[in-house]
């Protein structure tokens, strides 16, 4: 069991940047996220674009405020739980609660904030019919043991750098791989793009470029995919494995039956105080939370973050007489011993 | 007022909207979509019209003279679902005096 003071769920821009506001208050955070880094969707959605409107940045990309929000945290020594999706809370006697993942990771804090974004990302699955009686039976939305294809063959759908890269390391392992992308063309990396054309040219992957598959053989795995070309009849390719690779999409997920007052795909809070949610203790800030004039900006979040962190230490310590620090006037104190302070006054006679 | 212009708009319970969009707010498809709540919030622009999701996929059911398709819509909608060959990216498609009578059907959430 994982304990923590603020349980965090959500590793994107609001959800780091609470770990920096509760730890001026001395409380420690611990962080969820489905996806395997840190960032959310700077840095899985648009990590190389820039942002105009963060405060005292005139530019800044995605991924280097990432980056950045890490390091202004680094000394709060933040826990990750990361590549696992919150599945179930449960409030226990003490007011506390446990949240659950997906992989069956427990967390238990007094304060639960969620910082969610538009949601978990999960893979895009193609709407074919019958594709759901496949999942974990030879479809396979991402790939998680690559020795599972070992001498199998293996299509593989999508035109984008996962759809590449997989190609390429799994011609290693696999029997045989098929590329099938609805394009000629391809908008991975330039390597990787120039990897898959030597490796088609010297016959180690088969290409089958403007294509889509349209449908699934098999009785309780999968046995073949039917591709389609346009102007051709329909093709059945027998095949062990179909991993369909057409990126991420948030979804809200699970949060959604936590019990929570939704509207419009995002939480309600109480705006006018503290951004807690109809669940004492359990806050939505950033993207996932709605209020009147709601604007899902980054800025907002850390405003957000800042004044729940307020509200969490007075749950957390109803007693304790406190008021609000500059930092640069009080310093910033980490966990890992390190402090950082403004510079005394020189002081110095003139004579 | 008279800077606006026309647009029909088919949601993806196929019900149709015929609403009044400025051209002098630099919005684009996507966005008059949301301001009018046609789509749910969270189902439609998720990027948040960097046509780096196809969430605003719609198809063009008019004549229209529309913009030329940048190399990242195009590979976007090459990944996309159900596309067809009058797609488009609402988030693509700045709403300008030539829209006006714009008919458009949203694409399926996926």
């Amino acid at each position: 069991m994982i304990t923590t003071d603020i349980l965090i769920i959500g590793a994107g821009p609001t959800g780091l940047f609470t770990v920096f506001e509760a730890g001026l208050l001395k409380l420690r955070c611990h962080l969820i996220d489905a996806l395997p880094q840190a960032g959310g969707q700077c840095s899985e959605i648009y990590p190389k674009k820039p942002i105009y409107d963060i405060p005292a940045y005139p530019e800044i990309l995605a991924g280097d405020l990432t980056d950045k929000l890490l390091e202004q945290i680094k000394q709060f020594e933040p826990g990750f739980t990361l590549g696992e999706r919150a599945e179930t809370i449960d409030k226990q006697e003490d007011g506390s609660f446990i949240v659950t993942t997906n992989k069956g990771t427990k967390h238990k804090a007094p304060i639960v904030a969620i910082a969610g974004g538009l949601g978990s990302f999960e893979p895009r699955k193609p709407p074919i019919p019958n594709i759901a009686n496949f999942e974990d039976n030879g479809v396979e939305y991402m790939i998680r043991e690559p020795e599972l294809y070992r001498n199998k063959n293996v299509v593989i759908a999508g035109g984008g750098d996962s759809a590449l890269d997989w190609s390429i390391f799994l011609t290693d392992v696999a029997k045989s791989v098929t590329l099938v992308h609805r394009r000629n063309e391809f908008r991975g990396a330039l390597d990787s793009v120039d990897k898959v054309q030597e490796l088609k040219d010297s016959g180690k992957l088969t290409l089958v470029t403007p294509a889509e598959i349209k449908g699934i053989t098999g009785e309780n795995h999968v046995t073949g995919v039917v591709i389609s070309k346009k102007d051709e009849d329909d093709s059945i390719l027998e095949t062990d494995h179909f991993i369909p690779l057409f990126g991420l999409s948030p979804k809200l997920g699970p949060i959604a039956n936590w019990g929570l007052e939704i509207e419009k795909n995002a939480i309600k809070v109480n705006n006018a105080l503290d951004y807690q949610t109809n669940i004492p203790g359990i806050y939505a800030i950033g993207d996932v939370n709605t209020y009147p004039g709601k604007l899902k900006l980054i800025l907002c979040g850390f405003h957000e973050a800042t004044l729940m962190c307020q509200s969490a230490f007075k749950r957390i310590f109803p007693d304790k007489k406190y008021v609000m620090k500059y930092t640069t006037v009080g310093g910033v104190d980490g966990f890992d011993g390190t402090r950082k302070e403004a510079p005394k006054a020189v002081v110095k006679k003139i004579e | 007022m008279e800077q606006d212009v026309t647009l029909k708009i088919t949601d993806r319970e196929g019900k149709l909207h015929k609403i009044l969009a400025p051209t002098d707010m630099a919005m684009n498809l996507m966005e008059v979509v949301r301001s009018y709540e046609i789509a749910p919030e969270g189902t439609i622009g998720i990027c948040g019209g960097m046509a780096m999701c196809a969430s605003c996929q719609c198809y063009v059911k008019s004549n229209h003279q529309l913009p030329e398709m940048s190399d990242d819509e195009d590979m976007m909608l090459a990944e996309a679902f159900h596309v067809e060959e009058n797609s488009r990216l609402g988030c693509q498609i700045q709403i300008t005096p030539e829209m006006d009578g714009l008919e458009v059907e949203l694409a399926p959430e996926s």
